[in-house]
Protein backbone atom coordinates (compact mmCIF):
# COMPACT_ATOMS: atom_id res chain seq x y z
CA UNK A 1 0.00 0.00 0.00
CA UNK A 2 1.62 3.71 -0.97
CA UNK A 3 1.32 6.82 0.32
CA UNK A 4 -1.06 8.80 -2.19
CA UNK A 5 1.64 11.90 -1.99
CA UNK A 6 4.56 9.45 -2.27
CA UNK A 7 3.04 8.71 -6.03
CA UNK A 8 2.63 12.45 -6.43
CA UNK A 9 6.07 13.55 -5.71
CA UNK A 10 7.33 10.38 -7.38
CA UNK A 11 5.84 11.16 -10.63
CA UNK A 12 6.39 14.85 -10.77
CA UNK A 13 9.98 13.73 -10.52
CA UNK A 14 9.91 11.29 -13.28
CA UNK A 15 8.13 14.38 -15.56
CA UNK A 16 10.58 16.39 -14.49
CA UNK A 17 13.81 14.70 -15.03
CA UNK A 18 12.14 14.04 -18.80
CA UNK A 19 10.71 17.79 -19.31
CA UNK A 20 12.23 21.17 -18.43
CA UNK A 21 9.01 22.63 -18.17
CA UNK A 22 7.82 20.75 -15.59
CA UNK A 23 7.50 22.84 -12.30
CA UNK A 24 6.05 22.30 -9.04
CA UNK A 25 4.51 24.63 -6.75
CA UNK A 26 3.56 24.68 -2.58
CA UNK A 27 2.61 26.79 -0.22
CA UNK A 28 4.21 25.75 2.54
CA UNK A 29 2.86 22.47 2.68
CA UNK A 30 5.62 20.54 0.77
CA UNK A 31 6.17 18.51 3.86
CA UNK A 32 2.65 17.49 4.56
CA UNK A 33 2.92 16.52 0.29
CA UNK A 34 6.36 14.94 0.29
CA UNK A 35 7.23 17.20 -2.50
CA UNK A 36 10.19 18.90 0.01
CA UNK A 37 13.36 16.43 -1.33
CA UNK A 38 12.01 17.68 -5.03
CA UNK A 39 13.72 20.95 -4.35
CA UNK A 40 17.01 18.37 -4.95
CA UNK A 41 16.65 17.32 -7.80
CA UNK A 42 14.26 20.20 -9.37
CA UNK A 43 16.07 22.92 -8.25
CA UNK A 44 14.68 26.58 -9.12
CA UNK A 45 11.92 24.48 -10.51
CA UNK A 46 10.27 23.65 -7.33
CA UNK A 47 8.90 26.86 -5.76
CA UNK A 48 7.50 27.04 -1.86
CA UNK A 49 5.74 30.35 -1.70
CA UNK A 50 4.90 30.49 1.42
CA UNK A 51 1.31 30.54 2.75
CA UNK A 52 -0.02 32.55 -0.06
CA UNK A 53 -2.63 30.44 -2.19
CA UNK A 54 -3.58 33.47 -3.97
CA UNK A 55 0.07 34.37 -5.01
CA UNK A 56 0.64 30.42 -5.57
CA UNK A 57 -2.12 29.82 -7.98
CA UNK A 58 -2.05 33.39 -10.21
CA UNK A 59 1.95 32.63 -10.23
CA UNK A 60 1.13 29.27 -11.76
CA UNK A 61 -0.35 31.52 -14.57
CA UNK A 62 2.75 33.19 -15.64
CA UNK A 63 4.84 30.16 -15.41
CA UNK A 64 2.35 29.19 -17.91
CA UNK A 65 2.50 31.63 -20.24
CA UNK A 66 6.07 31.09 -20.61
CA UNK A 67 5.76 27.99 -21.77
CA UNK A 68 5.94 25.69 -18.65
CA UNK A 69 3.77 22.97 -16.93
CA UNK A 70 2.88 24.11 -13.32
CA UNK A 71 1.65 21.30 -10.91
CA UNK A 72 0.01 23.64 -7.79
CA UNK A 73 -0.99 21.98 -4.89
CA UNK A 74 -2.41 23.05 -1.41
CA UNK A 75 -5.05 21.29 1.23
CA UNK A 76 -8.60 21.18 -1.01
CA UNK A 77 -9.93 24.18 0.65
CA UNK A 78 -7.43 26.14 0.12
CA UNK A 79 -6.67 25.69 -3.26
CA UNK A 80 -10.32 25.91 -4.16
CA UNK A 81 -12.12 27.80 -1.55
CA UNK A 82 -9.30 30.46 -0.37
CA UNK A 83 -7.98 31.10 -4.01
CA UNK A 84 -11.38 30.66 -5.95
CA UNK A 85 -11.25 33.97 -8.10
CA UNK A 86 -6.88 33.50 -8.74
CA UNK A 87 -8.28 29.66 -10.50
CA UNK A 88 -11.11 31.14 -11.98
CA UNK A 89 -9.43 34.29 -13.71
CA UNK A 90 -5.80 33.84 -13.60
CA UNK A 91 -5.81 30.05 -14.62
CA UNK A 92 -9.44 29.20 -16.28
CA UNK A 93 -10.95 32.46 -17.95
CA UNK A 94 -7.21 32.88 -19.22
CA UNK A 95 -6.74 29.41 -20.48
CA UNK A 96 -3.52 28.73 -18.78
CA UNK A 97 -2.43 24.74 -18.72
CA UNK A 98 -1.55 24.08 -15.09
CA UNK A 99 -2.39 21.01 -12.39
CA UNK A 100 -3.94 21.65 -9.31
CA UNK A 101 -4.28 19.28 -6.82
CA UNK A 102 -6.05 19.77 -3.67
CA UNK A 103 -5.23 17.21 -0.67
CA UNK A 104 -6.69 15.91 2.41
CA UNK A 105 -10.26 15.92 1.10
CA UNK A 106 -13.47 16.20 2.77
CA UNK A 107 -13.01 13.76 6.26
CA UNK A 108 -9.86 12.66 5.52
CA UNK A 109 -8.77 15.89 6.99
CA UNK A 110 -9.61 14.61 10.12
CA UNK A 111 -8.35 16.44 13.05
CA UNK A 112 -7.02 19.75 11.52
CA UNK A 113 -10.89 19.97 11.34
CA UNK A 114 -14.39 22.33 9.82
CA UNK A 115 -11.56 25.03 9.08
CA UNK A 116 -9.75 22.69 6.89
CA UNK A 117 -12.24 20.16 6.07
CA UNK A 118 -13.15 20.60 2.14
CA UNK A 119 -16.99 19.74 1.66
CA UNK A 120 -17.19 22.31 -0.68
CA UNK A 121 -14.38 22.14 -3.15
CA UNK A 122 -15.92 20.01 -5.94
CA UNK A 123 -19.09 22.61 -5.88
CA UNK A 124 -17.03 25.39 -6.24
CA UNK A 125 -14.84 23.89 -9.32
CA UNK A 126 -17.64 22.26 -11.12
CA UNK A 127 -18.67 25.38 -11.79
CA UNK A 128 -15.46 26.55 -14.04
CA UNK A 129 -16.22 26.35 -17.92
CA UNK A 130 -13.74 23.62 -19.30
CA UNK A 131 -11.96 22.43 -16.38
CA UNK A 132 -11.66 18.50 -15.76
CA UNK A 133 -11.50 17.46 -12.36
CA UNK A 134 -10.74 13.83 -11.30
CA UNK A 135 -10.67 12.42 -7.66
CA UNK A 136 -8.25 9.64 -7.09
CA UNK A 137 -8.34 6.44 -5.18
CA UNK A 138 -4.95 3.88 -5.71
CA UNK A 139 -1.78 5.09 -6.51
CA UNK A 140 -1.61 3.76 -9.94
CA UNK A 141 -4.61 5.26 -11.11
CA UNK A 142 -3.40 8.97 -10.09
CA UNK A 143 -0.17 7.74 -11.54
CA UNK A 144 -2.25 7.51 -15.00
CA UNK A 145 -3.64 10.91 -14.22
CA UNK A 146 -1.09 13.02 -13.51
CA UNK A 147 0.61 11.96 -16.66
CA UNK A 148 -2.57 12.39 -19.01
CA UNK A 149 -2.81 16.04 -17.49
CA UNK A 150 0.84 16.80 -17.73
CA UNK A 151 0.47 15.66 -21.73
CA UNK A 152 -3.00 17.17 -22.54
CA UNK A 153 -3.17 21.06 -22.41
CA UNK A 154 -6.27 22.53 -20.14
CA UNK A 155 -7.13 23.11 -16.40
CA UNK A 156 -7.44 20.31 -13.79
CA UNK A 157 -8.37 19.95 -10.35
CA UNK A 158 -7.51 16.83 -8.45
CA UNK A 159 -8.59 15.92 -5.62
CA UNK A 160 -7.33 13.48 -3.23
CA UNK A 161 -6.26 12.23 0.26
CA UNK A 162 -2.61 12.18 1.25
CA UNK A 163 -2.21 8.91 3.03
CA UNK A 164 -1.94 4.93 2.14
CA UNK A 165 -4.76 4.09 0.02
CA UNK A 166 -5.08 0.47 -1.19
CA UNK A 167 -5.83 -0.66 -4.72
CA UNK A 168 -9.02 -1.32 -4.70
CA UNK A 169 -9.12 -3.27 -7.88
CA UNK A 170 -6.95 -5.10 -10.70
CA UNK A 171 -8.57 -3.56 -13.45
CA UNK A 172 -6.55 -0.77 -15.25
CA UNK A 173 -8.12 2.97 -15.25
CA UNK A 174 -9.49 4.00 -18.81
CA UNK A 175 -9.49 7.66 -19.19
CA UNK A 176 -10.89 7.97 -21.64
CA UNK A 177 -14.01 6.17 -20.20
CA UNK A 178 -13.66 8.14 -16.81
CA UNK A 179 -15.12 5.40 -14.87
CA UNK A 180 -14.48 1.65 -13.28
CA UNK A 181 -17.13 -0.94 -12.69
CA UNK A 182 -14.95 -2.06 -9.39
CA UNK A 183 -18.36 -4.83 -8.80
CA UNK A 184 -20.69 -5.68 -11.20
CA UNK A 185 -24.42 -6.22 -10.40
CA UNK A 186 -28.02 -5.66 -12.06
CA UNK A 187 -30.64 -4.36 -10.01
CA UNK A 188 -29.14 -1.23 -9.43
CA UNK A 189 -26.04 0.96 -8.81
CA UNK A 190 -23.97 2.63 -6.13
CA UNK A 191 -21.43 5.87 -7.20
CA UNK A 192 -18.80 6.85 -5.35
CA UNK A 193 -15.01 8.00 -5.61
CA UNK A 194 -11.66 8.17 -3.85
CA UNK A 195 -11.80 7.70 0.31
CA UNK A 196 -15.34 6.36 0.50
CA UNK A 197 -15.30 3.45 -1.81
CA UNK A 198 -14.37 0.69 0.32
CA UNK A 199 -17.60 1.70 2.02
CA UNK A 200 -19.40 1.17 -1.22
CA UNK A 201 -17.99 -2.57 -1.78
CA UNK A 202 -18.49 -3.60 1.55
CA UNK A 203 -22.40 -2.52 1.12
CA UNK A 204 -22.60 -4.07 -2.24
CA UNK A 205 -21.17 -7.24 -0.24
CA UNK A 206 -23.98 -7.21 2.39
CA UNK A 207 -26.60 -6.38 0.11
CA UNK A 208 -25.46 -9.29 -2.17
CA UNK A 209 -26.08 -11.04 0.98
CA UNK A 210 -29.78 -10.40 0.90
CA UNK A 211 -30.05 -10.66 -2.89
CA UNK A 212 -29.87 -7.66 -3.93
CA UNK A 213 -26.43 -7.48 -6.56
CA UNK A 214 -25.32 -3.86 -6.74
CA UNK A 215 -22.50 -2.27 -9.08
CA UNK A 216 -20.41 0.06 -7.53
CA UNK A 217 -18.48 2.36 -10.06
CA UNK A 218 -16.01 4.45 -9.65
CA UNK A 219 -16.84 8.18 -11.68
CA UNK A 220 -13.10 9.14 -10.82
CA UNK A 221 -13.35 11.61 -13.86
CA UNK A 222 -16.29 13.54 -12.06
CA UNK A 223 -16.70 16.50 -14.73
CA UNK A 224 -16.65 15.81 -17.27
CA UNK A 225 -19.03 12.92 -16.03
CA UNK A 226 -19.76 10.04 -18.50
CA UNK A 227 -23.30 10.52 -19.54
CA UNK A 228 -23.95 7.26 -21.59
CA UNK A 229 -22.79 5.56 -18.62
CA UNK A 230 -24.81 6.83 -16.29
CA UNK A 231 -28.02 6.42 -18.30
CA UNK A 232 -27.07 2.46 -18.91
CA UNK A 233 -26.15 2.23 -15.28
CA UNK A 234 -30.23 3.95 -14.52
CA UNK A 235 -31.84 1.89 -16.97
CA UNK A 236 -30.40 -1.35 -14.41
CA UNK A 237 -32.15 0.36 -11.33
CA UNK A 238 -31.90 2.53 -8.48
CA UNK A 239 -28.63 5.26 -8.14
CA UNK A 240 -27.12 5.70 -4.02
CA UNK A 241 -24.10 8.39 -4.50
CA UNK A 242 -22.04 8.93 -2.04
CA UNK A 243 -19.99 11.80 -1.67
CA UNK A 244 -16.48 12.51 0.51
CA UNK A 245 -18.15 16.07 0.10
CA UNK A 246 -21.31 18.34 0.22
CA UNK A 247 -24.45 16.72 -1.37
CA UNK A 248 -24.86 19.66 -2.41
CA UNK A 249 -22.33 19.84 -5.82
CA UNK A 250 -20.55 16.64 -5.34
CA UNK A 251 -21.26 13.94 -7.76
CA UNK A 252 -24.85 13.14 -6.50
CA UNK A 253 -25.61 16.27 -7.58
CA UNK A 254 -23.75 15.79 -10.80
CA UNK A 255 -25.12 12.47 -11.81
CA UNK A 256 -28.45 13.93 -10.74
CA UNK A 257 -28.50 16.88 -12.88
CA UNK A 258 -27.79 14.41 -16.02
CA UNK A 259 -29.60 12.47 -15.77
CA UNK A 260 -32.82 14.09 -14.80
CA UNK A 261 -32.63 15.18 -17.87
CA UNK A 262 -31.73 12.29 -20.00
CA UNK A 263 -33.35 9.68 -18.12
CA UNK A 264 -34.88 10.35 -14.97
CA UNK A 265 -34.50 7.66 -12.11
CA UNK A 266 -34.83 7.00 -8.26
CA UNK A 267 -31.75 8.88 -7.01
CA UNK A 268 -30.64 8.84 -3.37
CA UNK A 269 -27.54 11.17 -2.46
CA UNK A 270 -25.41 10.47 0.96
CA UNK A 271 -23.12 12.94 1.64
CA UNK A 272 -22.35 15.99 4.06
CA UNK A 273 -26.13 17.65 4.49
CA UNK A 274 -26.08 21.52 5.66
CA UNK A 275 -23.21 20.60 7.92
CA UNK A 276 -19.73 22.19 8.80
CA UNK A 277 -16.42 19.85 9.31
CA UNK A 278 -15.56 19.13 12.92
CA UNK A 279 -12.76 17.37 14.39
CA UNK A 280 -12.94 13.31 14.35
CA UNK A 281 -11.13 10.45 13.06
CA UNK A 282 -12.41 9.15 9.57
CA UNK A 283 -14.66 6.43 11.50
CA UNK A 284 -16.43 8.57 13.30
CA UNK A 285 -16.84 11.46 10.85
CA UNK A 286 -17.82 8.35 8.87
CA UNK A 287 -20.83 7.59 11.61
CA UNK A 288 -21.22 11.86 11.87
CA UNK A 289 -22.38 12.16 8.58
CA UNK A 290 -24.02 9.53 7.18
CA UNK A 291 -21.41 7.49 4.62
CA UNK A 292 -21.31 4.16 6.79
CA UNK A 293 -21.84 0.73 4.31
CA UNK A 294 -24.48 0.76 6.52
CA UNK A 295 -25.88 3.63 5.85
CA UNK A 296 -25.56 2.97 1.99
CA UNK A 297 -27.11 -0.51 2.28
CA UNK A 298 -30.00 1.13 4.23
CA UNK A 299 -30.48 3.85 1.02
CA UNK A 300 -30.50 1.05 -1.24
CA UNK A 301 -32.88 -1.21 0.45
CA UNK A 302 -35.38 1.71 0.84
CA UNK A 303 -35.16 2.48 -3.50
CA UNK A 304 -35.11 -1.28 -4.05
CA UNK A 305 -38.41 -2.13 -2.07
CA UNK B 1 11.30 57.60 -32.20
CA UNK B 2 10.00 60.88 -30.68
CA UNK B 3 8.11 59.82 -27.74
CA UNK B 4 6.41 62.93 -26.62
CA UNK B 5 4.82 62.39 -30.22
CA UNK B 6 4.20 58.76 -29.90
CA UNK B 7 2.43 59.63 -26.42
CA UNK B 8 0.35 62.73 -28.03
CA UNK B 9 -1.07 59.72 -30.59
CA UNK B 10 -1.74 57.18 -27.75
CA UNK B 11 -3.68 60.14 -26.18
CA UNK B 12 -5.63 60.74 -29.22
CA UNK B 13 -6.27 57.21 -30.32
CA UNK B 14 -7.35 56.52 -26.53
CA UNK B 15 -9.96 59.72 -26.65
CA UNK B 16 -11.32 58.77 -30.09
CA UNK B 17 -11.82 54.91 -28.93
CA UNK B 18 -13.06 55.60 -25.68
CA UNK B 19 -15.54 58.80 -27.47
CA UNK B 20 -16.59 56.04 -30.09
CA UNK B 21 -18.07 54.06 -27.32
CA UNK B 22 -19.15 56.84 -25.65
CA UNK B 23 -18.22 55.89 -22.38
CA UNK B 24 -15.54 54.09 -20.34
CA UNK B 25 -12.79 54.33 -18.06
CA UNK B 26 -11.19 57.42 -19.38
CA UNK B 27 -8.98 58.90 -16.15
CA UNK B 28 -7.08 55.33 -15.61
CA UNK B 29 -6.17 55.06 -19.10
CA UNK B 30 -5.01 58.59 -19.50
CA UNK B 31 -2.53 58.39 -16.47
CA UNK B 32 -0.27 55.74 -17.76
CA UNK B 33 -0.02 57.07 -21.36
CA UNK B 34 3.48 58.29 -21.13
CA UNK B 35 4.71 54.59 -19.53
CA UNK B 36 3.03 52.75 -22.30
CA UNK B 37 4.53 55.31 -25.00
CA UNK B 38 8.19 54.71 -23.35
CA UNK B 39 8.09 51.14 -23.40
CA UNK B 40 6.15 50.36 -26.56
CA UNK B 41 8.45 53.37 -28.56
CA UNK B 42 11.49 52.37 -27.08
CA UNK B 43 12.30 49.93 -24.13
CA UNK B 44 10.44 47.06 -24.86
CA UNK B 45 11.99 44.57 -27.18
CA UNK B 46 8.59 43.11 -29.36
CA UNK B 47 7.75 43.01 -33.03
CA UNK B 48 3.68 43.06 -34.35
CA UNK B 49 4.91 40.31 -36.82
CA UNK B 50 6.00 38.03 -34.31
CA UNK B 51 3.77 38.50 -31.43
CA UNK B 52 5.14 34.73 -29.62
CA UNK B 53 8.61 35.30 -29.53
CA UNK B 54 10.01 33.90 -26.50
CA UNK B 55 12.68 36.54 -26.70
CA UNK B 56 10.58 39.39 -26.56
CA UNK B 57 9.64 41.42 -23.09
CA UNK B 58 6.19 40.94 -21.76
CA UNK B 59 3.66 43.66 -20.66
CA UNK B 60 1.23 42.58 -17.51
CA UNK B 61 -1.19 45.52 -17.66
CA UNK B 62 -2.41 44.90 -13.70
CA UNK B 63 -4.65 47.33 -13.88
CA UNK B 64 -6.95 45.99 -16.56
CA UNK B 65 -9.22 48.83 -16.75
CA UNK B 66 -6.56 51.27 -18.59
CA UNK B 67 -7.24 48.66 -21.28
CA UNK B 68 -7.79 51.08 -24.24
CA UNK B 69 -4.45 53.17 -23.42
CA UNK B 70 -2.77 49.76 -24.39
CA UNK B 71 -5.23 49.29 -27.42
CA UNK B 72 -4.43 52.20 -28.80
CA UNK B 73 -0.88 51.67 -27.89
CA UNK B 74 -0.71 48.20 -29.63
CA UNK B 75 -3.12 49.86 -32.82
CA UNK B 76 0.08 52.52 -33.29
CA UNK B 77 2.15 49.38 -32.95
CA UNK B 78 0.76 47.68 -35.33
CA UNK B 79 -0.85 44.91 -33.59
CA UNK B 80 -4.21 45.85 -34.06
CA UNK B 81 -6.50 47.73 -37.22
CA UNK B 82 -8.62 50.80 -36.38
CA UNK B 83 -11.25 49.13 -37.30
CA UNK B 84 -10.86 46.78 -34.02
CA UNK B 85 -9.56 49.41 -32.04
CA UNK B 86 -13.27 50.91 -32.81
CA UNK B 87 -14.66 48.24 -31.56
CA UNK B 88 -13.92 48.73 -27.80
CA UNK B 89 -16.80 47.18 -25.92
CA UNK B 90 -19.02 46.71 -29.21
CA UNK B 91 -21.04 43.15 -28.71
CA UNK B 92 -18.98 40.55 -29.47
CA UNK B 93 -15.65 42.06 -29.57
CA UNK B 94 -12.23 41.13 -29.44
CA UNK B 95 -11.07 44.34 -27.48
CA UNK B 96 -13.04 44.33 -24.18
CA UNK B 97 -12.28 46.47 -21.33
CA UNK B 98 -10.32 44.53 -19.81
CA UNK B 99 -7.34 42.87 -22.17
CA UNK B 100 -7.50 39.06 -23.00
CA UNK B 101 -4.48 37.67 -23.86
CA UNK B 102 -6.87 35.07 -26.01
CA UNK B 103 -8.68 37.63 -28.02
CA UNK B 104 -6.07 40.50 -28.78
CA UNK B 105 -3.08 40.10 -30.33
CA UNK B 106 -0.18 41.29 -28.92
CA UNK B 107 -1.91 41.21 -25.59
CA UNK B 108 0.43 38.80 -22.90
CA UNK B 109 -1.77 38.13 -19.83
CA UNK B 110 -5.61 38.38 -19.27
CA UNK B 111 -6.06 41.30 -16.62
CA UNK B 112 -9.01 42.61 -14.59
CA UNK B 113 -9.64 41.10 -11.72
CA UNK B 114 -7.80 43.56 -9.41
CA UNK B 115 -4.14 42.14 -7.66
CA UNK B 116 -3.85 38.80 -9.56
CA UNK B 117 -1.78 40.67 -12.71
CA UNK B 118 0.91 40.99 -10.65
CA UNK B 119 1.21 38.04 -9.40
CA UNK B 120 1.14 36.65 -12.94
CA UNK B 121 3.88 38.86 -13.55
CA UNK B 122 6.14 37.26 -11.57
CA UNK B 123 5.22 34.31 -12.63
CA UNK B 124 6.51 35.42 -16.36
CA UNK B 125 9.16 36.44 -15.17
CA UNK B 126 9.90 33.81 -12.93
CA UNK B 127 9.65 31.90 -15.81
CA UNK B 128 11.85 33.49 -18.11
CA UNK B 129 14.28 33.21 -15.72
CA UNK B 130 14.17 29.49 -15.50
CA UNK B 131 14.74 29.71 -19.38
CA UNK B 132 17.86 31.71 -19.04
CA UNK B 133 16.18 34.42 -20.60
CA UNK B 134 17.68 37.96 -20.49
CA UNK B 135 14.37 39.73 -21.30
CA UNK B 136 12.05 42.21 -19.10
CA UNK B 137 8.53 42.11 -17.91
CA UNK B 138 7.13 45.02 -17.28
CA UNK B 139 4.15 45.29 -14.92
CA UNK B 140 1.90 48.42 -14.23
CA UNK B 141 -0.19 48.23 -10.97
CA UNK B 142 -2.84 51.15 -9.91
CA UNK B 143 -2.44 52.91 -6.46
CA UNK B 144 -5.85 51.64 -5.93
CA UNK B 145 -4.98 48.36 -6.87
CA UNK B 146 -2.71 48.35 -4.27
CA UNK B 147 -5.55 47.66 -1.71
CA UNK B 148 -5.68 44.14 -2.64
CA UNK B 149 -3.75 41.62 -0.11
CA UNK B 150 -2.33 39.83 -3.20
CA UNK B 151 -0.15 42.42 -4.58
CA UNK B 152 2.02 42.07 -1.21
CA UNK B 153 2.32 38.92 -1.26
CA UNK B 154 3.88 39.25 -4.93
CA UNK B 155 6.50 42.01 -3.78
CA UNK B 156 6.94 39.61 -1.08
CA UNK B 157 7.87 37.05 -3.59
CA UNK B 158 9.59 39.11 -5.87
CA UNK B 159 11.94 40.33 -3.34
CA UNK B 160 12.81 36.81 -2.17
CA UNK B 161 13.65 35.79 -5.75
CA UNK B 162 15.51 38.55 -6.67
CA UNK B 163 13.62 39.28 -10.05
CA UNK B 164 15.38 41.76 -11.30
CA UNK B 165 13.59 41.22 -14.72
CA UNK B 166 10.83 42.24 -13.02
CA UNK B 167 10.19 46.06 -13.28
CA UNK B 168 7.05 47.45 -11.68
CA UNK B 169 5.57 50.96 -12.27
CA UNK B 170 3.10 52.15 -9.74
CA UNK B 171 0.48 54.92 -11.19
CA UNK B 172 -0.12 56.48 -7.84
CA UNK B 173 -2.79 59.16 -9.45
CA UNK B 174 -4.26 59.34 -5.83
CA UNK B 175 -7.80 58.20 -6.97
CA UNK B 176 -9.52 55.05 -6.98
CA UNK B 177 -13.72 54.41 -7.87
CA UNK B 178 -15.00 55.86 -5.01
CA UNK B 179 -12.46 58.85 -4.51
CA UNK B 180 -9.01 59.83 -3.02
CA UNK B 181 -6.80 56.36 -1.93
CA UNK B 182 -5.98 58.74 1.30
CA UNK B 183 -9.79 58.72 2.08
CA UNK B 184 -10.77 55.02 1.44
CA UNK B 185 -8.31 53.11 3.14
CA UNK B 186 -4.95 55.44 3.73
CA UNK B 187 -2.17 53.45 1.85
CA UNK B 188 0.85 55.58 2.98
CA UNK B 189 4.06 56.09 1.11
CA UNK B 190 4.17 53.24 -1.39
CA UNK B 191 7.79 54.08 -1.66
CA UNK B 192 8.52 53.51 2.01
CA UNK B 193 6.70 50.39 1.81
CA UNK B 194 8.51 48.91 -1.03
CA UNK B 195 11.55 49.67 0.48
CA UNK B 196 10.52 47.64 3.28
CA UNK B 197 9.67 44.94 1.45
CA UNK B 198 13.15 45.16 -0.03
CA UNK B 199 12.38 46.25 -3.79
CA UNK B 200 14.28 49.17 -4.85
CA UNK B 201 12.15 52.01 -5.46
CA UNK B 202 11.68 55.41 -5.84
CA UNK B 203 9.35 58.42 -7.16
CA UNK B 204 9.22 60.01 -10.41
CA UNK B 205 6.50 62.06 -12.08
CA UNK B 206 5.14 59.52 -14.25
CA UNK B 207 3.57 62.08 -16.68
CA UNK B 208 6.83 63.09 -17.64
CA UNK B 209 8.68 60.89 -20.33
CA UNK B 210 12.29 61.81 -19.79
CA UNK B 211 11.53 60.88 -16.10
CA UNK B 212 10.21 57.56 -17.10
CA UNK B 213 12.82 56.93 -19.22
CA UNK B 214 15.48 58.03 -16.76
CA UNK B 215 14.04 55.32 -14.01
CA UNK B 216 13.63 52.47 -16.36
CA UNK B 217 17.31 53.00 -17.13
CA UNK B 218 18.07 53.15 -13.37
CA UNK B 219 16.00 49.96 -12.93
CA UNK B 220 18.10 48.08 -15.47
CA UNK B 221 21.10 49.24 -13.93
CA UNK B 222 19.98 47.69 -10.28
CA UNK B 223 20.55 43.48 -10.62
CA UNK B 224 19.69 43.18 -6.84
CA UNK B 225 16.37 43.51 -6.75
CA UNK B 226 13.37 44.03 -8.33
CA UNK B 227 12.59 47.42 -9.05
CA UNK B 228 8.98 49.26 -8.35
CA UNK B 229 8.88 52.89 -9.61
CA UNK B 230 6.32 55.12 -8.10
CA UNK B 231 4.54 57.31 -10.76
CA UNK B 232 3.17 60.50 -9.27
CA UNK B 233 0.46 60.93 -12.18
CA UNK B 234 -3.09 62.53 -13.32
CA UNK B 235 -5.95 61.25 -13.16
CA UNK B 236 -7.28 61.89 -16.23
CA UNK B 237 -3.32 63.77 -17.22
CA UNK B 238 -3.64 65.52 -20.74
CA UNK B 239 -6.94 65.80 -21.10
CA UNK B 240 -8.28 68.57 -19.56
CA UNK B 241 -11.86 68.32 -19.34
CA UNK B 242 -11.53 65.19 -17.92
CA UNK B 243 -8.68 66.09 -15.37
CA UNK B 244 -11.63 68.79 -13.93
CA UNK B 245 -13.68 65.83 -12.43
CA UNK B 246 -13.15 64.94 -9.17
CA UNK B 247 -14.98 61.34 -9.65
CA UNK B 248 -12.95 60.51 -13.31
CA UNK B 249 -12.21 56.83 -13.20
CA UNK B 250 -15.27 55.69 -15.38
CA UNK B 251 -17.17 58.52 -17.06
CA UNK B 252 -20.76 58.27 -19.11
CA UNK B 253 -20.58 61.55 -20.27
CA UNK B 254 -23.74 63.61 -20.97
CA UNK B 255 -24.28 65.49 -23.58
CA UNK B 256 -22.36 68.60 -22.29
CA UNK B 257 -19.38 66.53 -21.64
CA UNK B 258 -19.26 64.78 -24.81
CA UNK B 259 -19.12 68.07 -26.61
CA UNK B 260 -16.04 69.06 -24.28
CA UNK B 261 -14.51 65.60 -24.83
CA UNK B 262 -14.74 65.43 -29.31
CA UNK B 263 -13.32 68.99 -28.28
CA UNK B 264 -10.30 67.13 -26.95
CA UNK B 265 -10.05 65.09 -29.55
CA UNK B 266 -10.09 68.27 -32.15
CA UNK B 267 -7.35 69.73 -29.33
CA UNK B 268 -5.47 66.53 -29.80
CA UNK B 269 -5.61 65.90 -33.42
CA UNK B 270 -4.42 69.35 -33.79
CA UNK B 271 -1.45 69.08 -31.55
CA UNK B 272 -0.41 65.82 -33.67
CA UNK B 273 -0.79 68.16 -36.69
CA UNK B 274 1.45 70.48 -35.05
CA UNK B 275 -1.02 73.12 -34.57
CA UNK B 276 -1.62 75.42 -32.20
CA UNK B 277 -4.00 73.51 -29.55
CA UNK B 278 -7.91 75.23 -30.20
CA UNK B 279 -8.70 76.48 -27.05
Amino acid sequence: MSELRQIYAETIAELAKKDDRVVVLEADLSSSMATANLKETMGERYINVGIMEAHEVSMAAGLSVTGHIPFVHSFAPFISRRAFDQVFISLAYSKNHAILVGSDVGITAEMNGGTHMSFEDLALMRVIPNITIYEVSDPQQFKDILYHCYSHSGLYYIRTMRKKAPRLTDQICDLKSGYREIIKGSSGTIFSTGFLLPECMKAAENLAKKNIHVSVIETFRIKPLNKEMLIEAAKKGPIVTVDNHSITGGIGSAIAEVLSEEYPSKIKRLGVDEKFGQVGSTNFLKTQYGLTAKDIVLAMEKLVN
Amino acid sequence: MDLKKFADEIRLYTMKELNNRGFGHYGGSLSIIETLAVLYGKEMNIDAAHPDNENRDYFVLSKGHAGPSLYATLFLKGYISEETLMSLNNNGTNLPSHPDKNLTKGIDVTTGSLGQGLSVATGVAYGNKLKGLNNYTYCIVGDGELNEGQCWEAIQFANHHKLHNLILFVDDNKKQLDGYTKDINNPMDFVTKMQAFGLNSFRINGNNISEVEEAITKAKENEASTTAIIMDTIKGYGVTAVEKIMNNHHLRPDCSLQFELERAVLELENKAKGQVPYR
